[in-house]
């Protein structure tokens, strides 16, 4: 008899009880995410309530400050406040930077053009242009939402380049051959074949745009979530203001998750390619 | 039908300089009748693709002409369609929008220009696949698929560039067989690009057969095989050995730049 035998024999028992415990949940890991989370909060909930609340608070205090920074209406105006400077910076990032990506990808003169600008401003860390954006655009909502188009242009710039200069040039013929003119190549094959490319580059700016709006609320005017940051780690109302960090987490996890559903909507190829 | 002149291309290195360069034609002429299928041979490096895109439009001769029922060529037009290596199909496309991307471009309504294209599906046996995207098929049915969009247009002139380079033995002769079905039923001239012998001899009503650096005309050969032509028995039959060793003799020949041979 050898030693693989009793394994074997223990296994199907194992496997059996799996799906039965969790129903739902399925995969073990799954399983695993949520043992890790629940530990982390029970581990959190344990050391936070012997620390003095000024310095740190527990999930349970967390979830209980929340009713009523909604009810206040603190919360809502303040994430509605943010959302509107993210949505105005993404929209731009979004439309002007598809369009620069396209042409530095497409046009040589394009590229040449604005290659070191791209490259340098990419690199620079958006924080140290503040005081200059300050300048040029005060205080109020332009100046956010030029910190957040900032923040979020570079990788949609990028990766709709590098997604144009992947297009096969056998696939551009293919239009040609038809005799279509330069606005009939972008639109029916530079831009769909392009598409997974800049889909990629659009998810990747959504957390840097969440990181942009924070910063700008916390260094222009203090408002919305940035700014509800900044008024109760003053005010040491540390409960708020871990509600304020997790609405943050909560904004990027949805948006980059939203963004990698359209990827598979518009690109579903890309996916079974992959697959296959 | 088709008629090519004098036909040159040099490509050139630096494009600054005027001298030097490599001559990929030189000084090509032959013409096509009407609904021949005619295969362009030779090693690489001959010119073979160059001249088919010179055909199809996509690339400029330096000097000679290229006539379709004795209008110049200058551009890509509807009387021809290009079959490319690989099929070049568009992987965001279903098939009917593979088929129908060149009526699209050329501006036909979509009512209009669907159901052209749903009838030439139909006629090279791919009803029910309008809907699947290219990965989703197998090669045979890829390769309807881009037959499919060359025929939309109904053209004078089919070009196919090496279509099944890239594919295994058996598939090639399963894709062979299915091609010729097809042009029977559609009837067109055709230009075929290849690079083996046996396909050339297989296919074609006549077998131009090229020389490389320059790229030049070394032979053109009438196979005279009766059609159909179905697999095994054709490829075992004397005809097709003495071709394929003709062939060979014109591919190794060195001697004068151009032989005209027509097989008896």
């Amino acid at each position: 008899m050898s030693v693989g035998d009793s394994p074997a024999a223990v296994r199907p028992l194992a496997h059996s009880l799996w799906p039965r415990l969790v129903p739902r949940l399925g995969s073990r890991d799954n399983l695993i995410r949520l043992a890790s989370v629940a530990v982390t909060l029970a581990a959190w909930e344990w050391y936070g309530r012997g620390v003095d609340p000024v310095f740190l608070s527990y999930p349970t205090a967390i979830v209980a400050a929340l009713p009523a920074m909604v009810a206040s209406g603190e919360l809502p105006a303040a994430l509605l406040s943010s959302l509107q400077s993210l949505a105005a910076g993404l929209a731009a990032a979004i439309v002007l930077g598809t369009m620069l990506g396209l042409a530095m990808g497409r046009y040589r003169t394009a590229d040449a053009a604005f290659t070191m600008q791209v490259s340098a401003l990419y690199a620079t860390p958006n924080v140290a242009l503040i005081p200059l954006l300050i300048l040029w655009f005060g205080l109020g909502l332009l100046s956010k939402i030029v910190i957040v188009f900032l923040a979020a242009v570079f990788p949609i710039v990028v990766n709709t380049y590098s997604g144009v200069r992947n297009v096969s040039r056998s696939l551009v013929e293919v239009a040609l051959a038809e005799g279509a003119n330069e606005p009939q190549v972008l639109a029916k094959i530079i831009v769909p074949a392009s598409l997974p490319f800049i889909m990629t580059g659009i998810r990747l700016s959504m957390g840097r745009a969440v990181v942009g709006m924070v910063v700008a609320e916390m260094f222009t005017a203090v408002s919305g979530l940035g700014g509800a940051i900044v008024a109760y780690g003053n005010a040491f109302a540390t409960a708020k203001l871990f509600v304020v960090i997790i609405v943050l987490a909560v904004l990027g996890v949805t948006l980059t998750e939203t963004v990698r559903l359209a990827e598979r909507r518009l690109a579903p190829w890309k996916e079974t390619e992959r697959a296959s | 039908m088709l008629e090519i002149a004098r036909l040159t291309k040099v490509f050139r290195q630096d494009a600054d300089r005027r001298e030097g360069g490599i001559c990929v034609i030189d000084d090509v002429s032959f013409a096509v009748r009407q609904n021949q299928f005619v295969c362009l041979l030779g090693p690489s490096g001959c010119g073979k693709t160059t001249l088919l895109r010179m055909v199809a439009g996509l690339t400029r001769p330096d000097a000679g002409t290229i006539r379709i029922d004795g209008r110049a060529v200058d551009r890509p037009g509807p009387d021809r369609s290009l079959v490319f290596q690989n099929y070049g199909l568009l992987p965001w496309r279903t098939v009917l929008g593979n088929v129908e991307i060149g009526l699209e471009i050329r501006g036909m309504k979509r009512a209009e220009r669907r159901e052209i294209c749903r009838r030439t599906i139909d006629r090279v046996g791919l009803s029910g696949f309008e809907d699947h995207y290219p990965h989703q098929l197998s090669g045979g049915m890829q390769q309807r698929t881009a037959l499919a969009r060359a025929f939309s247009k109904d053209p004078k002139l089919l070009l196919m560039d090496e279509p099944f380079a890239a594919v295994d033995m058996q598939t090639r002769e399963m894709l062979q067989d299915e091609l010729l079905k097809i042009w029977t039923a559609m009837r067109t001239t055709v230009l075929f690009v290849t690079h083996s012998i046996d396909e050339a001899i297989y296919l074609g009503d006549r077998v131009i057969v090229m020389a490389a650096r320059p790229g030049r005309v070394k032979a053109d050969v009438a196979t005279e095989m009766p059609r159909p032509r179905s697999g095994a028995d054709v490829k075992v039959s004397a005809r097709f050995d003495a071709l394929r060793k003709l062939i060979r003799g014109a591919l190794a020949y060195d001697g004068a730049p151009e032989l005209r041979v027509v097989a008896t």
